[in-house]
This record gives C-alpha cells, structure tokens and sequence, in this order.
C-alpha cells in the first residue's frame, strides 16, 4: 500500500452488498485515478446497497470530499452510506449537503425562443439607432457649445490628441501614401507608354489622389488608428466607472472628452490628407523619372491638370470623414458594456462602423459633387 | 498535516529581502518566517508595501537583494521545472481579484484543476462547485464576474486560488469591501482550513476583528523606517508594543498616519 497514493477496495457483504473501502491520501492527484473506479462499483452494483468505509483516509483535502460527495449524491435506492469517517473529514463533509448537489447548478439564463431572441435583435437594433440619432444630437451641441464657448475647451487635451492622431500618424501615412502614388504611377504608365502618352500620367495620378485615394486613405487609417483608440480609452474609462465619475462631478462626458477628441480629429485630418497628397505625387514623380520626364515637366502638368476646387473638394471631404471616424470612435467607446472583453468588442466595433460610413458617405459626395458640377 | 512532509522547519522564509521599484528601495533587510499551519498577517498603512512584499514572496518581482524559500527550495531566481513545482505549492487572492472576465465563476475555478490534474470534467465541475460553495457563492456558478459585486469576486478569487487545495495560501486584503457577516464567515473557512487541512496563511487585511480571530502572528511595515516595526502575536502587541502607531492601530485610535 502506498503511503503517499490513494486506493480503493471492494468486499462483499450482506444481503449481495458491497462495502467501498477508500483510504490513503485523496487529494486532486490521486482521486484522478479512484474516481472511475469507484463510479464502476457503484454501476455494477446498481440495485444492492453499498457502504462507503472511510476508515482508512490518511489526508483528504477538497478534492477527496468531492469524491466523496459525489457518491453519496448518486440517486439510487438504496442510497449509498458513508461510514467509519474519521473526524477530520467528518469536519470537511459538514459544510456540503450532498442531497442538494445532485441537482446541476441553476443555469444562468433560461434558453430563449428563436421569436424571442429575434424580437431582441430588433429591438436592440431599434435602441442602437436611438441611442446613434441622440449622441449625435447631443454632440453637435456640446460642438456648438464649444464654437461659441472657445474658453471653455479642454485645448491642452485636444492638442495632446491631435499630436497623438495626428503628428504620430504621419509615417504610416506617408508610407501608404508614397506607396500608393508608385504604384498608381507605375500601373499607368505601363500602360500609358504604348501610346506615348506617359506625360498624362501625372494628370490621372493628381486626379486621383486630391480627389478619392488621399482623402479616402486618410480617413481609413485614421479609422484604424484613432477611433479604435477613442473608444478604447472611453471604454475603459467607462469600465473603470470614471464616466460615472465624471458625470457626478457634473461634468459632462462628452464635453469633456468627445468634444476634445472631434476637434483634434477636424483639425489633424485635413492636414494629414495634404500631406498624403503631397506625399504620394512625390512617389509618382519618382516613377515618371525613370521614364524620362522630368520634375519640371511633372509639375507643370499637374498644376495644369488639377485645379484648386479638386483639391478644396478632397479636403472637405476628408474633413467630414474626420468629424464621422471621431464620432463613431468616442460613440462605441460610450456604448461598451461591463468587462475587460466589452472594451475590446468596443474597438473592434468603433473600426468597423468608421469604414463603413467613410465608404458610404464617399458616395454621398460623389453625387453632390456631380451635381454641382466640381 | 503539512503539505509536504519531508520539509521540516519554515514554510517560507524571507532572509534579507530587500524590494523596491527602480533601485529605490521601498523596504530594507526583511526578516522573517512563516510556519507550517499558521496564519501569518502583513499588516502596514497604505502605501507601505504589504501587495508588493506578498508579490516578492510569490515569486513575481524579483528583490533588489536577499531570497525567499518556500518548502525550503529558493523561489527567487528559480526558474523551469523546478520553478513550476514550487508555484504549485500555494494559491493566491490578488487584491483585485484577477479573475478572467471572459470565463464564468465555475470556468474560473476549474482552470488551475484542468492545468493540473488528470479529472474528468464531471469532477473538475463538482471539486469547483464544492469551492464555490465553501465561499458562499453556490448558485453563480454561471454568472461572468461582471455581473457580481466586487465582494463577490474577491470570494471567487479565493474559491480559484483553493482549486488545487494548496499547502499555502497568499490572500491580499481578502475581506475589504466585504459585509461584517460573510467577513466572519470567510474567517471561520480560514481557520476551519487550517485546522483541518494544516494549511498556511499569509494575509494582508486590516480589518481588527478579524486579525484578532485568525492571526497568529503579525508583522507591521513601515514606510518611513522601511523595516519591520513590530511583531508578534496580535493580544502582545495590543498590550505591549513599543512603538505608539502600533499601539493606537490594535487600540484602534484614528491616526493620521493610515
Ligand atoms: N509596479 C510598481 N512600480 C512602481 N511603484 C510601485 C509599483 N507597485 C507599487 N508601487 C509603489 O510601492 C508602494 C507600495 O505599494 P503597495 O505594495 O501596493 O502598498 P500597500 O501596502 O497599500 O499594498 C506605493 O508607494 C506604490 O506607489
Ligand atoms: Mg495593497
């Protein structure tokens, strides 16, 4: 016998019975091993009675009373009975009832119907558009506020965001943005050289880029940088209660950081989208060199090809996207729920709905444009 | 019945230590040791280094100088397999909690056993329910800790750190922000524990009650002399300590120093 392990006999008693003899050391270890073995007696033994005999445990700790318990709470006639326990576990079986464990924990939530759950859906998609048409009421407020309250904006908090959303963003934006006019160059005057016509390369690359690509590629990393920051930090603030901290203070939340973020953010993204645009017709001068036209030659076309207007259209396009991309990023932040994990759904929610409106609201200003005839 | 009975002497012993952040130290030239089946009380004002002394003695900071031994092997510095099997020998209550928010109660208990042991699941589940009961939560077994209170989780924390039932266990502030009546019950769970099981405490708590119920023996930090002001069985200090914030804090005086 094992000093340090557990074992488990069996011996016959009366009336076809059985008799249970568990001892030695039960601990999370050693029961690993008895617990099959005993559930099988107790199995082939299905109808006799069986005694559990304790007598012999040396150390029993949680997991050897949980052992124990759970043979005493197998409904079966006859029960199972425990005896010869020495005191010590007498004293850790006290606390438990095990007639009350055989019942499975009560669940959580009881299921719900397919209708149920569909009318919460609804409901919760109805509660979203709610809650979306009253942040955006109330933030345009607290914008108006600010405009005609200059005084009372938190500037050092806006100029701390803008140099985070704004002036760290500048290499991944420059990056794309040179990579981007390469290739857009590239692609073109491939094609372009069959008939000659490289020289319109610069015009199509200019088009392109002051009106679509930079404002549009300024605001989708700005989507991927900075709303999913907004709404980490909103979120974990709110996880933290330090937005119910806030607002009994009397401070309102999103004066005081949505506002702040909004402004950085219509400040930072027109500048960023000019610095893409500048960035990327510098990566398709590059190209245009090494198919022999020269810068001078590259600058005059696009000065000639791109007016002022394209470039005005592309920044207030970009500058909506910027006020949109701010918003849905500090709006998620403010919706997340309780928990670690909600902060996260928080991000990964605030980068998407940013894509999506900045693709959708693109199309909107490609038909008023037309319309207008810019 | 000590968890491991080839050890003779001092659970854990602290020789030395001295702890900081930065090369600043916060406490200097700890030492003392804890004994198999005793409750062993950290006591100090705020701020005077109670958390980050347990987290030395658990292993996760690494001190400026000097060791802590647990069951007589060196924690500090260990590392591997070695290292393994002397985290295996304690459970710790975070003063947060630390439980993982992306699990329910019962999940979070039955990590260390999934880790750890070869039980089958139906077991893992009832061993986790037992320790959930232990601490009064029967019936969350379901509920995400976001959903209870703060004191709810910290008995949680508890029910996770006794998964294993292991010979030590490091509790950090277990009873804050509980209610007198369940602060009680969870004292009566540590003694009846340590009673039965011969298991060892180190807790960090101020609550008086409840220091004077399960403590054997107290230390007490200080952060300006940042050593040990006083120590010793909690009725001794009470009646006899030197030092006058040691007496006011047993007589429970307002101090302006907590
Ligand atoms: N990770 C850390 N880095 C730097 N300083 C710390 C860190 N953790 C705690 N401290 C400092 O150590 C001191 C003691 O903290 P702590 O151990 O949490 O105190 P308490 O006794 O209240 O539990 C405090 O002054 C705290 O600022
Ligand atoms: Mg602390």
């Amino acid at each position: 016998m094992d000093r340090q392990g557990g074992h488990l006999e069996t011996a016959a008693a009366g009336e076809g019975g059985c008799i249970l003899r568990l001892g030695g050391r039960l601990d999370a270890y050693t029961v690993a091993d008895l617990w099959p073995r005993a559930l099988k007696v107790l199995e082939t033994h299905r109808e006799t009675p069986v005694q559990l005999d304790a007598g012999e445990v040396t150390y029993c700790d949680g997991a050897g009373v949980a052992l124990i318990l759970d043979l005493l709470r197998r409904p079966r006639t006859p029960p199972v009975t425990l005896v010869n326990v020495p005191d010590k576990v007498q004293r850790l079986l006290d606390p438990f009832d095990a007639a009350a464990l055989a019942a499975p924990p009560p669940p959580r939530a009881p299921r719900q119907g397919v209708r149920r759950r569909l009318g919460e859906a609804i409901q919760g998609l109805g509660q979203g558009l709610h809650a979306q048409v009253t942040f955006i009421g109330e933030a345009t407020a607290a914008l108006v506020h600010a405009l005609l309250h200059p005084r009372q904006v938190r500037w050092g908090d806006a100029v701390l965001i803008a140099r985070r959303a704004g002036a760290d963003a500048l290499p991944i934006v420059g990056l794309i943005a040179l990579l981007l006019g390469v290739i857009l160059a590239f692609q073109s005057a491939v094609a372009m050289k069959q008939f000659g016509a490289e020289i319109f390369v610069a015009n199509l690359v200019a088009l392109s880029l002051l009106r679509e690509l930079g404002p549009l590629m300024t605001a989708i990393l700005l989507a991927g940088r900075s709303a999913s920051a907004f709404a980490a930090e909103i979120g974990t603030m709110k996880v933290n209660e330090e937005l119910d901290a806030l607002t009994t203070m009397g401070l309102d939340p999103l004066r005081f950081l949505v506002v702040t973020r909004i402004l950085a953010a219509l400040l930072v993204t027109p500048l960023l989208t000019l610095f893409a645009n500048l960035v990327g017709l510098a990566g398709a001068a590059m190209v245009l060199l090494t198919f022999d036209i020269p810068l001078v030659t590259f600058v005059n076309q696009v000065s000639q090809s791109v007016s002022l207007t394209d470039l005005a259209g592309g920044l207030v396009k970009a500058t909506v996207f910027g006020l949109l991309v701010a918003g849905v990023g500090c709006l998620r932040g403010l919706q997340t729920r309780t928990g670690a994990a909600a902060v996260g759904e928080a991000t990964t929610r605030a980068v998407v709905s940013a894509i999506v409106l900045i693709v959708a609201v693109d199309g909107v200003f490609a038909v008023i444009y037309f319309h207008l005839g810019i | 019945m000590p968890a491991d009975p080839s050890h003779t002497g001092p659970v854990i012993q602290v020789q030395d230590l001295t702890l900081g952040f930065g090369g600043r130290p916060l406490l200097e030239g700890l030492n003392f040791d804890v004994h198999a089946g005793e409750v062993f009380v950290l006591l100090g004002g705020s701020g005077s280094g109670k958390s980050t002394l347990l987290k030395h003695m658990i292993g996760l900071y690494e001190p400026l100088a000097g060791e802590v031994r647990i069951g007589g092997e060196v924690l500090t510095g260990s590392e591997g397999a070695a290292r393994r099997r002397i985290l295996r020998r304690f459970g710790v209550m975070y003063q947060s909690g630390a439980l993982f928010g992306s699990m329910t109660l019962l999940e979070n208990v039955r990590l260390p056993l999934e880790a750890y042991t070869r039980l089958s699941r139906e077991a893992m589940d009832l061993v986790a329910r037992l320790k959930l009961q232990l601490v009064g939560l029967a019936g969350f077994e379901h509920h995400m800790p976001a959903e209870i209170s703060g004191g709810m989780q910290k008995r949680a924390a508890i029910a996770r750190a006794m998964a294993l039932d292991p010979g030590i266990l490091f509790l950090d502030e277990p009873s804050a922000g509980l209610d007198p009546v369940t602060s009680a019950d969870l004292d009566r769970l540590i003694l009846r524990l340590k009673d039965i099981l011969g298991m060892t405490f180190v807790v960090v708590t101020h609550e008086l009650p409840s220091i004077f119920t399960i403590a054997d023996r107290v230390i007490m930090l200080d952060r300006e002399t940042r050593g040990i002001i006083a120590r010793g069985a909690p009725a001794q200090l009470r009646d006899h300590a030197e030092h006058p914030w040691v007496r006011r804090f047993f007589n429970r005086e307002a101090t302006e120093a907590a």
